[in-house]
């Protein structure tokens, strides 16, 4: 079997256990994610377990890219510590601000740098934004056809792959030939845990840190400038409603909340 | 004049049944379409599904794209994009939006990046602001912030929209949409994706998003036995029962069919009843249309109480029984 190199795409995102601390600059409409640390999401875990996987099967390389401030490091560490046998930070002032159109570009190009990929792999969503636009966007843009929501992959024939693509309430199931672009579900996979081993090889290797200019982005295309997208303004959702809270013993309350049901018309008068 | 005119909607199909959330797109569309006075187009792709746009008609369309051929009998992003990219450079709409389900959050960033224009993803809102310029709100963070999103300089503006979110209209019989046909030009061997197997269950129950009454559990019911009570509760109403995640990994209830959330299902009744639920945002955000909210929990710190008409403080095990009573009673 040909050996198959995958490219694993993350995103950074602010660790879900801090998402209450998230504060909205009511001045300049952007959000304050200061002090909150940056974690790798679920289902990039699974994007790099699969890519694992087809290494395991058939050979080849599995490297790991990201785009972000410097700080992003650490993420793409954790994806080396997993297996991954390189990693890429595409990092630059030129990249910030942008939307899923320009990130896609920028992850493209750096895909591009890499030589190019057999399958390119993505967590179906982020956590924090969960649009799941970037995968089937750098496809368009390195003029692969791509597949998401991918629960079940199998590698077949010299060439393709088939996929599994999870629907509303049943499948479509799909061959490709690679190079492809792939997002995967949760249940895809059980991710592996970090072992010592992945610790001892990290030491051994580099986060590989690229600018706009290293890969060649045209910078009219990327970060704020390059997002057809903006945001016009941001506000903090408030969910609050009367909040009545009713007491006594549990009999007399039951027929309370009732009767309340019933004067508000959201249950049939007896 | 404007290049850029009229509102575009994906009417999605799956195996030849229009899919609620296209007809939620006219909804949507028939509105801004009304406002600026423009035109509301709908595109329907897939095999023998012609009868479908007479349906997209009667629920607001003014005019549908059809494209039928067998190779479009299923989805699959190729075939579908290069037909999407047809039906744009041909009626150049203003404003293209598209259901957030797995087919359409599939699509649409393709198509976006195709015609090379902006896309709003999974909106629960939309407006038209005062320069004229299509606003879609996205959630984020699991819904605690919301942010309104424009794409000023491109065409179409693109947006999805949740699914479940938006009131379809009244179907108004007889009324007919024009029908365009759309030619297929390419051929099997085009086509990079393959379709070699699909599945679509039949659904036996009234799904979640058109209950009247929902009864939510979440983690604090506590275990498969107590999870019966809620389903008891849920029964006597005439109630669809619906979860938080844990319930769904805990193997309680159902992730595809009941969980209700951001990245779950968004539900709309009449009366919204959620027991030991602690109150995520990202469930919060999943109820938010329901006209009367009720909040079982033992714990009085628990931010569903919050975001509740009527709360109720104490062990659930206590409390349903004697409301599955109280309702018993006054029916």
């Amino acid at each position: 079997m040909k050996p198959i190199n995958s490219v694993v795409c993350i995103k950074p995102v602010p660790d879900q256990r801090f998402w209450d601390k998230v504060s909205l600059d009511k001045k300049t409409k952007t959000l304050r994610r200061t002090g909150i640390p940056i974690a790798l999401g679920p289902l990039d875990k699974n994007a790099l377990e699969e890519a694992l996987r087809i290494r395991e099967a058939s050979g080849g390389k599995v490297t790991a890219i990201s785009m972000g401030p410097p700080g992003t490091e650490e993420i793409l560490e954790w994806a080396i510590v997993l297996g991954a046998d390189e990693a890429v930070l595409l990092t630059d002032r030129a990249f910030a601000g942008a939307d899923t159109w320009a990130t896609a570009y920028a992850l493209a190009w750096g895909i591009k740098k890499l030589g190019g990929a057999d399958v390119v792999f993505f967590g179906n969503e982020s956590l924090d934004g969960s649009t799941g636009q970037v995968g089937p966007q750098v496809a368009e843009f390195l003029d692969m056809p791509h597949v998401t929501h991918v629960n079940k992959l199998d590698l077949v024939g010299e060439d393709a792959l088939r996929a599994r693509f999870h629907i509303e309430h049943g499948f479509i199931d799909v061959e490709v030939k690679r190079p492809v672009v792939i997002a995967v579900e949760k249940t895809i996979n059980e991710p592996r845990c970090p072992t010592l081993w992945g610790t001892i090889w990290l030491r051994e290797r580099k986060i590989i840190r690229w600018s706009a200019d290293d890969v060649g982005a045209d910078k009219a295309k990327i970060g704020l400038p390059g997002s057809p997208t903006q945001v016009s303004d941001v506000i903090t959702i408030e969910l609050k409603r009367k909040s009545e809270i009713l007491s006594g013993e549990p009999s007399d309350v039951a027929r309370l909340l009732v009767q309340k049901l019933q004067a508000d018309s959201v249950l049939p008068k007896g | 004049m404007k290049e850029h005119k009229g509102i575009l909607v994906f009417a999605e199909q799956r195996a030849g049944k229009l899919s609620s959330v296209g007809l939620e797109l006219l909804g949507i569309g028939r509105k801004i379409a009304d406002k600026q006075q423009e035109e509301l187009a709908a595109v329907l792709i897939g095999h023998k599904v012609g009868p479908l746009a007479d349906e997209l008609g009667e629920y607001g369309a003014d005019k549908v794209y059809l494209a039928d051929n067998p190779l479009l009998d299923v989805y699959r992003s190729d075939a579908y994009t290069i037909l999407m990219q047809e039906v744009i450079q041909q009626y150049k709409p203003n404003i293209l939006i598209m259901g957030a389900t797995c087919i359409g959050a599939d699509l649409a960033p393709r198509v976006a990046a195709k015609v090379n224009t902006g896309l709003s993803a999974h909106c629960v809102g939309f407006d038209i602001d005062d320069q004229g310029r299509f606003v879609g709100q996205v959630p984020g963070f699991g819904g605690a912030v919301m942010a309104s999103v424009i794409c000023p300089n491109h065409y179409p503006q693109m947006a999805t929209a949740r699914p479940g979110f938006f009131e379809k209209l009244e179907r108004q019989k007889g009324r007919k949409a024009e029908v365009v046909k759309v030619d297929v030009k390419f051929k099997e061997e085009d086509l990079k994706i393959k379709v070699v197997g699909t599945f679509v269950e039949e659904l036996k129950s009234r799904p979640l998003e058109d209950a009247d009454i929902v009864v939510a559990g979440g983690y604090g019911v506590g275990g498969k036995e107590n999870w019966k009570l809620v389903e008891e509760l849920a029964g006597v109403l005439g109630a669809g029962v619906g979860a938080t995640r844990p319930p769904c990994d805990e193997g309680w209830a159902d992730l595809e069919r009941q969980m209700i959330g951001q990245s779950g299902k968004t539900v709309r009744p009449t009366l919204y009843i959620g027991v030991g639920i602690s109150g995520a945002m990202h469930h919060l955000v999943g109820i938010k249309n329901s006209k009367v909210v009720v909040a079982i929990n033992k714990d009085p710190n628990a931010p569903i109480f919050q975001a509740a008409d009527y709360g109720i403080v104490g062990d659930l095990c206590q409390i349903i029984p004697r409301l599955i009573e109280a309702m018993r009673v006054s029916s």
